[in-house]
């Protein structure tokens, strides 16, 4: 079954206030089961701010380490599911339904899955 | 082995070279839709189809045409794709594939060695439409849309496209590619959408449909021929929805709207290319048959008690085309049809019409009234026709310098040379310069 990344990206201003904050802690615990019934597999996680980000490049053999993210933006990436859907409309129907849609939203990303040592396709012609 | 049995004999009244044409420009699309859903891969059945086809001009001279041609082409079409997916190793789940097609091909042989079996009048119909929301779906830019419907259920090469939407041919085949290349490696179904998402879907198809006829009919720029070609798929598009969902009012509606619309195509165009007014238009150039059909139509549409914007757009077109006379429009109706429009969609561009059949229906001040809060309106303040518009209303309320003032703007915003010279013709027609 195909696999789906559900980047979840936050609006930089803006969003739940402090007193908001545990009736929205609430509606991702339940947004997060109902996509553990869909998929048992289910990854995903919440990241710390941008304020925490480093961006680490090599650039002549040379690293180099800077603050922040790697690119500034009006949203910004705040965690990540990664689960099986039957195809992208399934995908899309959960990004439909996170929290985050109101005040953000949800990039969805094919995962790229490589075939698995296969038999020779002639096998499965004979008889043809 | 070539596939197929039960060849026509006898004198042959068509050409075989002649005939695979035609099977090509009427069976493609249902072909093609058939073979994605077998093959599971958009540029894997478009390649195989196009072997096929090549194979009935190359062999059909020779061998006969195949009593069922479509169902030849079908067959050939799958053992091309057989040995394509034999070829290419890069697919994961290439083994499966392989193993479908060889059941689905012996279980046609079987059947008498053609696609009969299983794949009559209804499942082709069924692949069709799951074609249409597949290249129609949201995930796909609405450039790509278009293009992609087009091409895979039109009957335009991606050169014809490329020029209908004044793009270069090879941006317009990158634009098909990728969107092919996102169907395949995002999963993008091929199904009819499922219940909870399909009046939605079943939308955004018709606004697919609607600006390929739009590109065409309110061509400013651009191949004439090419674009007028776009309004007749546009049309073949909307009988083909009418005929596979044929219950939903507004794919009746919006079918209608285009054929009232396309009936008046000759007339709005003359000899030298200008553009012509409905109200100066030779109504003897209308398109009565299609102006019949669109008619029928509507009054189907109308019948299924769901109104919405495509019907009531189409009911404006008829009562302007049913109208023996520009002078005796029904301008109040018209009005009243805006009126519900705007209810439905509140777009700046609904509003000016609205004011505009108001001015006809109730005189130029009641118009203004509707037509003076949009002048601020940042959305439409740029918009040629509003201006224009402005100005009629102004010389027909009496305030000729006002009016003068407004043309001088819409002159300034005028996109093409012909609309200029006519409002410039307007502007001296009240003495401005």
């Amino acid at each position: 079954m195909p696999k789906y990344m559900l980047l979840i990206y936050a609006a930089a201003e803006g969003g739940p206030s402090a007193e908001e904050m545990p009736a929205e802690h609430e509606k991702w615990m339940d947004y997060t089961q109902s996509l553990r019934e869909a998929d048992p597999g289910l990854a995903g996680d919440q990241l710390h701010g941008v304020e925490t980000a480093t961006t680490v490049r090599v650039a002549d053999g040379e690293t180099q380490i800077t603050d922040g993210p790697f690119a500034v933006t009006k949203e910004l990436l705040a965690g990540f599911y990664v689960m099986d859907c039957p195809d992208l409309d399934a995908a899309l129907g959960h990004a439909a339904r996170a929290p985050i849609v109101v005040h953000g939203s949800v990039e969805v990303r094919p995962v790229v899955t490589y075939p698995a040592a296969q038999p020779q396709p002639e096998e499965a012609l004979s008889g043809a | 082995m070539s596939p197929g049995a039960g060849r026509r004999t006898g004198p042959v009244a068509d050409d075989p070279g002649a005939v695979a044409e035609r099977v090509f420009r009427e069976e493609r699309a249902g072909v093609l839709a058939v073979l994605i859903r077998q093959v599971g891969d958009f540029q894997l059945a478009e390649d195989a189809v196009q072997d096929a086809f090549a194979a009935a001009v190359a062999t059909w001279p020779r061998d006969g045409v195949p009593a069922n041609p479509a169902a030849w082409i079908t067959t050939a079409a799958r053992r091309r794709a057989i040995d394509r997916l034999r070829r290419t190793r890069s697919l994961a789940d290439r083994t499966d594939r392989l193993a479908e097609l060889a059941r689905l091909d012996a279980q046609a042989q079987a059947a008498g060695g053609e696609d009969t079996a299983g794949e009559g009048e209804s499942a082709v119909s069924d692949d069709r439409l799951r074609l249409i929301f597949t290249c129609c779906h949201p995930a796909l830019g609405v450039a790509a849309r278009t293009a992609l419907t087009l091409r895979m259920l039109g009957g335009l090469t991606t050169g014809e496209i490329a020029r209908a939407f004044l793009v270069s041919e090879p941006t317009m085949g990158q634009r098909i590619s990728r969107a092919k290349a996102k169907i395949a490696s995002a999963k993008i179904p091929y199904r009819v959408p499922s219940d909870d998402v399909l009046p939605d879907r079943v939308r955004g198809v018709l606004g697919v449909v609607y600006l390929i006829f739009n590109e065409g009919y309110a061509a400013a720029a651009g191949d004439r021929l090419v674009r007028g070609e776009l309004c007749g798929e546009a049309i073949r598009l909307g009988r083909l929805l009418a005929r596979l969902i044929g219950d939903d009012a507004e794919v009746l509606g919006l079918l209608a709207l285009m054929l009232l619309h396309d009936a008046r195509r000759e007339a709005r165009v003359d000899p030298a290319g200008g553009y012509v007014s409905l109200a100066d238009q030779d109504r003897s150039l209308w398109d009565r048959g299609r102006i019949r059909e669109g008619l029928r139509l509507l009054e189907r549409a109308v019948a299924l008690r769901r109104p919405g914007s495509y019907q009531i757009q189409a009911a404006i077109t008829a009562l302007q085309v049913e109208a023996p006379s520009d002078g005796e429009t029904d301008w109040e109706e018209i009005a009243a049809l805006y009126g519900r429009l705007l209810e439905l969609d509140g777009s700046p561009v609904v509003a000016l019409n609205h004011a505009v059949a108001v001015g006809f229906a109730g005189g130029p001040r009641a118009g203004l009234a509707l037509l003076e809060p949009l002048l601020t309106d940042a959305r439409i303040a740029d918009y040629q026709p509003l201006h224009a518009a402005h100005a009629e209303l102004l010389r027909r309320s009496g305030d000729d310098e006002g009016a003068a003032l407004a043309y001088r703007t819409a002159i300034g915003l005028s996109a093409n040379a012909v609309e200029a010279a006519e409002l410039e013709r307007r502007l001296r027609a009240i003495g401005g310069e």
